[in-house]
């Protein structure tokens, strides 16, 4: 189709017009991250800083400052709890998907499966606080990656199940045939082909557990739990003097993620899109 | 393989997942339900509760604060929702168009969705500083404004700003779910419907809403859901405040748990919260069902 160039001068405005939506917020933060402490409290702002200062970075990658400390055994913790949870609720999710897929299991309980997370955290958290405090197992990343895998779990089936749906089943019957167990068919058949599948629902789970904030709230209260969500809530907490280190904080938590989903974009979509059609 | 060893097998390969669910969530949710009927406290010596039936639900339901609350949560759920259903469609239909740098353009909204919530919240509220914030200095250089203002310290502005930060993050999901249906619409349905007559606002409506309804409906609840529970952003951008007018229903649960210490008629108000939720949800369903139902007749 042709467009007139009225047409195309509108268009080409949207698309500048939500680029800017789009951008200006995560490169306003960028570069709160390397402005100069000084420069940031000036009324109205210097929208073009004359110098820029990295310095904040070095700090919080410096693991004998007290900020870079925090930022980083929160790092690793996030790492920790949402890894842990991933791997855990994937090798809980492939079997229990399959089952649904190819072995008739009923329905009614994948919806309560999936009824689980319609459910607010708050209708859970003060009971998994007295039994993992029973347990001794506050502040622990344990009981996160645990928790994590129980959130994740339902969509992680949902998600498999519906990539297990659309394979051939042609191949595992011939599978089958020849005498191999469901566990050799599930594990040399047919995961293979759902690999694509498989990445996509670790990606989402893992950004899921990334971003998850109430529970590690809760749950945790030191260095030794502590996730990034929870570390950066209290950079903002604390008296801050700089607003650039939390500036500075936000970009490097938004890397990973960031980095993860510009990567892996076509997986992701195709993820969240196929939980969408199939559901 | 006989039908009952199959079965048999099934159940044996559900089990870890069925007995996780069942401890983590099932079971506490029940423990809260029962909870809901006591007069339990949070203490450092535990006495043991009273049952009282009812009377924490009749107390939520006849307690203006927690009404207030839900309203606000319920404003805040359909508010967001809305806006980022209405955007996401409006980027989708963009990045359905043909123009330079569209891949691009592809790429780079998932951005914001990939940026957690927590710093989300923090970027907006640095944003939005009453002393120091981009958006003061923005406005006050385009002389839209004489003064710096307190924009999240005012109860007027401070929620619907929240919801600014909400759609930012949260459109990106429903444009690439709308997107991913747009383009499955057949070209020539599309180019017959405009040699018929019909307008694009026509056009829209007729074809392409109905074309990706479906699997925006699920990533809609998916979002409303979220949505009713939101505490995070809340949380590091206004803590409730200022005078409450941020404080949604899950905030208010919170407090009630964690700063009143009261776990029974805490515990009542998560009931009701994921009542009102389940209602929801299932209004959403049955809308849902309806359109699909109307669609194929």
């Amino acid at each position: 189709m042709t467009r007139s160039i009225p047409q195309t001068l509108a268009l080409y405005a949207a698309v500048l017009l939500l680029a800017v939506f789009t951008l200006a917020p995560l490169a306003w933060m960028v570069l709160m991250s390397v402005m100069r402490p000084e420069d940031l409290v000036q009324v109205p702002l210097d929208w073009w800083p004359s110098q820029l200062d990295f310095s904040r970075y070095a700090t919080l990658l410096n693991p004998y400052h007290d900020q870079g400390q925090r930022f980083l055994f929160s790092l690793r913790n996030s790492l920790i709890a949402a890894g842990g949870a991933t791997a855990l609720a994937l090798l809980l999710a492939i079997p229990a998907a399959y089952a649904f897929a190819r072995r008739g299991a009923p329905m009614l309980l994948l919806f309560g499966f999936l009824a689980t997370i319609m459910m607010p955290p708050i209708t859970y958290v003060l009971p998994l606080n007295a039994a993992f405090g029973a347990l001794g197992m506050l502040n622990n990343l344990a009981t996160l990656v645990i928790i994590y895998t129980a959130m994740l779990l339902p969509f992680a089936v949902w998600l498999m199940k519906s990539n297990f749906d659309v394979l051939p089943v042609e191949v595992e019957r011939a599978a089958f045939v020849e005498g191999a167990s469901t566990a050799y068919t599930l594990r040399r058949v047919v995961l293979p082909m759902a690999l694509p599948a498989i990445a996509a629902t670790a990606m989402l789970s893992f950004l899921v557990a990334w971003d998850e904030f109430f529970y590690a709230l809760i749950f945790t209260n030191d260095l030794s739990a502590k996730t990034l969500p929870v570390a950066i809530a209290d950079f903002t907490a604390g008296r801050v003097a700089d607003y650039g280190v939390i500036a500075a904080v936000g970009v490097m938590a938004s890397l990973p993620p960031a980095i993860l989903a510009l990567l892996f974009q076509r997986l992701i979509v195709s993820g969240l899109v196929a939980g969408s059609v199939k559901g | 393989m006989s039908f009952s060893s199959r079965q048999k097998e099934a159940w044996l390969y559900l089990f870890p997942a069925i007995l996780l669910l069942s401890v983590i969530l099932v079971l506490p949710f029940f423990q809260t339900v029962a909870t809901s009927l006591t007069d339990a406290e949070i203490t450092a010596n535990p006495v043991k509760p009273n049952w009282i039936g009812l009377e924490n639900y009749i107390w939520a339901l006849t307690d203006p604060y927690f009404r207030e609350a839900l309203g606000r949560t319920i404003y805040f759920t359909l508010v967001s929702v809305g806006l980022e259903g209405v955007l996401g469609i409006a980027v989708a239909l963009l990045l359905n168009q043909n123009f330079r740098g569209r891949v691009l353009m592809r790429a780079l909204i998932i951005l914001p969705w990939a940026v957690p919530t927590i710093v989300n919240a923090v970027a907006w509220r640095l944003i939005y500083h009453p002393d120091y914030g981009a958006l003061n200095s923005l406005l006050l250089q385009m002389g839209l404004i004489s003064d710096y203002r307190s924009w999240l310290g005012n109860p007027a502005t401070a929620l619907n700003l929240i919801i600014v930060a909400d759609v930012w993050k949260n459109f990106p999901l429903i444009a690439y779910v709308a997107l991913a249906g747009l383009q499955t619409i057949p070209g020539d349905l599309l180019k017959a419907a405009s040699v018929e007559g019909a307008g694009p606002v026509r056009r829209f409506r007729s074809i392409t809403l109905p074309w990706i309804i479906g699997p925006l409906m699920v990533v809609l609840i998916l979002r409303t859901i979220e949505a009713f529970r939101v505490f995070d952003i809340i949380y590091v951008m206004t803590r409730g405040g200022p005078a409450d007018s941020t404080k949604t229903a899950s905030f208010f649960v919170y407090q009630e748990y964690f700063s009143y210490l009261r776990s029974g008629s805490g515990s009542a108000y998560a009931v009701l919260i994921a009542v009102i939720s389940g209602l929801m949800i299932a209004g959403y369903y049955i809308v849902a069902q309806r359109r699909e139902g109307k669609g194929q007749s």
